[in-house]
């Protein structure tokens, strides 16, 4: 016997540490969960780490309203099948309440809305600490980000306070009122993902696979023509084949062509792909070179 | 079967430490054209001749805004054969505290050294915090080989400078490589610059090092990290023990110890949610079932009967000191945690601070500063399962938190 183990149950040993680490040592974890592939894939995590036993804490979706339909029907019989319970906490009353006032025009978005909403929920439910699906080699302010990470009590993460991170032992201690966020996939690429998705036949929102689709080409990528999504008067959705590399809010997250309509034409697209995932597909991140930086600092996700 | 290697590349900019990570994953192919085409414009907005590879590891505005570097960022590339997570900590400032955070769990170490400059104090600490951490394996990538027209004499001069350090260090395994990280010789590919260097390139060196007899397979160490009860119709009497296997091989039927307790029993199964397993070894999450009802809780430690931890309150350790606010000096008070186990911690006595650039032992020094390491005597609140980190990275590691700012202060490794 050689004793080794893939890179993939490499790091899904480690994942599941860094969960069981939380559900040992906080009070009131919470997973975020959205519905895109990373949070599924931290979803199946927890099941895993768990098993046979239930997951020790809830769920908390951070609704933009902004949704695609497959992905909260998806949602919903995800939670339907583990028996855990889902909280939703929607941007939309944070709106109506008057908390945050939303843009306008055809540009208008709610992903920086969202830090408010995750905050008041955070706040709202006392959690502690909060599971989130990112992954560092996502984007170079991510990549800088320790896999617990400890906010102020407004959520804001300080690149320069960052605490030393050692071995395999996490220090999730804070005064009161910080709280922390907790990234068990940070080790994990957009590539380990999929191959994992292939290897414990995860299923997925349809989305994520080609698909024919209205979209209207802006700003260099492919918005879906949804409900939520004012279109410029000189711009005509066009019909294309196209899926998701990442699922988001519906009026930010781009498609990419594609004909990959399986788990294993989607492997063999990133494997060869050439523009990184965030990139192709989030108008959000390209604000400025640093906005994922920025909205970080506000205690974003 | 793709395996996982955990890098920590140590050196400045100035050793051409950026371009090296920068060349690795360009010509793995790990940049994208996005990425690229940003470095593009911000190489021809300095006015560079060609593509500044360094520039993809830029970091964050605050940086630039203040001057400042974050202490580790981490990068992924894959080969076929390995997936490689790369921890690039910037050299210059607060070395120690950067190297430590971004190195304590590596099985590589990268040490830069500029060829033309030989084996500076900055390239001996780096070897000297990789052999405290007991990196298994060290590789001293001697870049810059085409400014000394690729010679051989030049190479092998700091090979020998380097050698002769590291003799006085606990290196395992020491492997030298000449490079030009900016002209991509022996990074990737073989150099044709350089005939006369018949071992292979960096990037083949990380493909094929050999890490299996890295891992303790002997002293069965099993932290108990949580316990599965799930209190459900239909796993009603379900009592699993779930945690990291830090050590040895267990399997069902083993007659196994509970520490502190000291109670004996067999395991009865070794679950994971994919079904029950024959073994379980490092680094497997699974759960443990054990054929006796007894109380066992988070912080316990299984293991075999005939081979145990060292049990113990009075501690012996070296610490390196990360925090800049406070220091460690006689007396202080700490929490501490080891494996799963939280503890409180005295000082009873600074026994020696160790200079990192000479080796010297200074007997007098009676505290710890910031990136300054040292042998130190400790009491727990309570015994610790330990073992030497020699042993045993895993169990024979612990990190000391501030009580009042919670904190990580310190790195520590047991004797």
């Amino acid at each position: 016997m050689s004793y080794r183990l893939s890179h993939l149950r490499t790091l899904e040993a480690e994942s599941i540490h860094v969960m069981r680490e939380v559900a040992a040592e906080f009070e009131r974890p919470v997973l975020l969960f959205s519905g895109g592939k990373d949070s599924i894939v931290m979803l199946h995590l927890a099941a895993k780490a768990f098993w046979p036993a239930r997951l020790p804490f809830p769920l908390l979706h951070v609704d933009t309203g902004h949704n695609f339909d497959e992905t909260i029907a998806y949602r919903d019989r995800r939670v339907a099948t583990l028996g855990v319970q889902l909280i939703v906490a929607s941007v939309q009353d944070d709106i109506d309440a008057g908390r945050v006032v939303e843009d306008t025009g055809p540009r208008a978005s709610r992903n920086r809305l969202q830090t408010v909403t995750l905050l008041r929920a955070l706040e709202q439910g006392r959690f502690d600490a909060a599971f989130g699906g990112a992954r560092r080699d996502e984007e170079k302010a991510r990549a800088k980000e320790r896999v617990f990470s400890v906010r102020d009590e407004f959520g804001q993460w300080d690149p320069k306070q960052q605490r030393p991170e050692l071995w395999s032992l996490y220090n999730g201690r804070c005064a009161p009122g910080a709280q922390v966020r907790v990234f068990p996939l940070s080790n994990w690429t957009e590539l380990d993902v999929w191959q994992y998705i292939k290897a414990e036949g995860i299923e997925l929102p349809s989305i994520y696979f080609a698909h024919r689709r209205l979209v209207v080409p802006r700003d260099g990528a492919l918005l879906a023509v949804t409900r939520f999504l004012p279109l410029a008067p000189d711009e005509r959705p066009v019909e294309r084949v196209v899926r998701f590399r990442t699922v988001g809010d519906a009026t930010c997250t781009g498609a990419v062509e594609s004909d990959a309509a399986d788990v294993d034409a989607v492997i063999a697209e990133i494997a060869t792909s050439r523009i990184t995932e965030r990139g192709a597909t989030r108008i959000d991140d390209r604000m400025s070179e640093a906005s994922m930086e920025d909205r970080k600092r506000e205690g974003y996700f | 079967m793709s395996e996982l290697l955990r890098v920590a590349t140590a050196g400045s900019v100035d050793d051409g430490k950026s371009t090296l990570i920068g060349r690795l994953l360009y010509d793995s192919k790990a940049v994208f054209d996005d990425q690229y085409a940003a470095i593009e414009r911000a190489s021809r907005a300095q006015g560079a001749d060609y593509v500044n590879l360094a520039l993809l590891t830029d970091g964050l505005r605050a940086e630039r805004e203040q001057g400042i570097t974050i202490d580790v960022a981490y990068r992924y590339f894959s080969t076929p054969k390995r997936k490689f997570i790369l921890a690039d900590t910037p050299g210059h400032v607060q070395y120690t505290r950067n190297m430590v955070t971004g190195a304590s769990n590596a099985d590589l170490a990268i040490v830069l050294v500029d060829v033309r400059r030989g084996v500076l104090q900055q390239s001996r600490r780096h070897a000297f915090i990789a052999s405290l951490l007991r990196i298994p394996h060290i590789v001293v990538a001697v870049n810059k080989m085409d400014l000394v027209d690729y010679s051989r004499d030049a190479f092998d001069a700091v090979c020998a400078d380097f050698r002769q350090f590291a003799t006085r260090l606990d290196v395992q395994d020491l492997t030298f490589v000449p490079i030009s990280a900016l002209h991509g010789d022996n990074v990737v590919q073989r150099s044709a610059n350089m005939p006369w260097y018949d071992g292979a390139a960096l990037l083949h060196l990380l493909e094929n090092v050999y890490t299996a007899s890295d891992r303790n397979l002997v002293d069965a160490r099993f932290p108990v990290q949580y316990v599965i009860r799930p209190l459900s119709d239909r796993h009603h009497d379900y009592r699993g023990y779930a945690g990291q296997v830090a050590g040895g091989v267990f399997r069902p039927g083993d007659d196994v110890v509970v520490l502190p307790s000291g109670f004996t029993t067999q395991i009865e199964a070794i679950d994971t949610a994919d079904g029950p397993v024959d073994e379980a070894y490092p680094p497997m999450s699974v759960t443990l079932r054990l054929r006796d009802d007894l109380d066992v809780s988070r912080g316990d430690m299984i293991c075999r009967d005939r081979n145990r931890p060292q049990v113990g309150q009075d501690l012996d350790a070296m610490i390196c000191w990360l925090d800049e606010r406070a220091e460690l000096r006689t007396g202080g008070k700490f929490m501490l945690k080891h494996t799963t186990r939280w503890a409180r911690a005295i000082v009873r006595d600074v026994q020696y601070r160790l200079d990192v650039d000479t080796l010297h032992r200074d007997e007098d020094a009676d505290a710890l500063r910031l990136n300054e390491v040292g042998r130190v005597a400790l009491r727990t609140t309570q015994p610790l399962l330990h073992d030497a980190y020699r042993r045993n990275r895993t169990t024979g590691s612990f990190i000391l938190v501030d009580e009042a700012t919670r904190a990580t202060v310190a790195a520590g490794m047991l004797l």
